[in-house]
């Protein structure tokens, strides 16, 4: 139970390796849990998650392993904030296009898809450059009662 | 330390594979292999079973967008079944359906391969 206002924050850092996935969504499922979403919202949330760092590893750090994501999750009765900051490469998002699945069927196109399903995944997501040249993603989703 | 296994068998001219667990960017390296492994032995009738998987994210829906079409040109396909709802709901999201043959059960994507005969 969540009393109104209480602001809960936790905090997770790994490096940039896909081997450290699992961790991510297991840290993100107790959090989700804990704010009390349905089951189905909790896996939607872990996803985008997921996807979030798998483009950091990717494009931010180009499969470098020794990269920083820091994870830290807030919530309240209300809202339930996921931030993740990397210090990789610089990505705009709004260059990726809007993936439509025929034409990557007919282009053998593969990548993309992750930074479309965030979008559908989640209520908001927003891209910023913060202090020391970090990158930053926010995926937001409401409680609702 | 994600937990993922998968499996390839022969059903008659079709083959099988078997996914359980989670398939992520760090795991689909794996399924990878086994398309690729289909792909030197000229099989391209392929079903893959979702019955044991928990989890998929877009790197895994990646590896069915990259060999469908090879599969296709050599008069194959690659048909899903038995998945969980859970699981099908982020296929259907990026609308796979338009693209891919979804069975209940895992004979009847075989059966549907039986059907076009042996070639």
């Amino acid at each position: 139970m969540i009393y109104p206002n209480k602001k809960i924050e936790k905090e997770l850092i790994v490096k940039s390796s896909t081997d450290n996935l699992a961790q991510v969504r297991e840290f993100t499922r107790k959090a989700a849990e804990e704010s009390g979403f349905p089951e189905e919202t909790v896996g939607k949330i872990i996803l985008a998650v997921d996807e979030a760092c798998t483009n950091i590893i990717k494009h931010a750090y180009k499969y470098s392993p020794e990269g920083k994501i820091v994870i830290s999750i807030k919530f309240d009765s209300t809202i339930f904030s996921i931030s993740i900051i990397d210090e990789g490469i610089h990505f705009n998002p709004n260059t990726v296009p809007e993936p439509n699945i025929v034409e990557y069927y007919k282009k053998k196109k593969i990548g993309g898809l992750g930074i479309f399903l965030m979008k559908k995944l989640m209520d908001d997501v927003k891209y910023s450059t913060i202090t020391g040249n970090k990158n930053q993603v926010i995926l937001v989703k409401y409680l609702t009662q | 330390m994600a937990d993922f296994n998968v499996n390839l068998r022969g059903v008659g001219s079709v083959s099988v594979i078997d996914v359980n667990g989670y398939l992520d960017a760090h795991t689909a390296p794996e399924l990878e292999n086994v398309f690729n492994k289909l792909l030197d032995g000229k099989n391209y009738r392929v079903v893959v079973n979702f019955n044991d998987l928990k989890y998929i994210s877009s790197a895994g829906l990646g590896v069915f967008m990259a060999y469908v079409e090879t599969m296709r040109e050599n008069k194959g396909d690659i048909k899903f079944s038995n998945m969980k709802e859970s699981v099908y709901n982020i296929f259907d999201l990026l609308g796979f359906p338009i693209l891919y043959e979804f069975y209940k059960d895992e004979n009847e994507a075989v059966q549907k391969f039986n059907e076009l005969g042996l070639s």
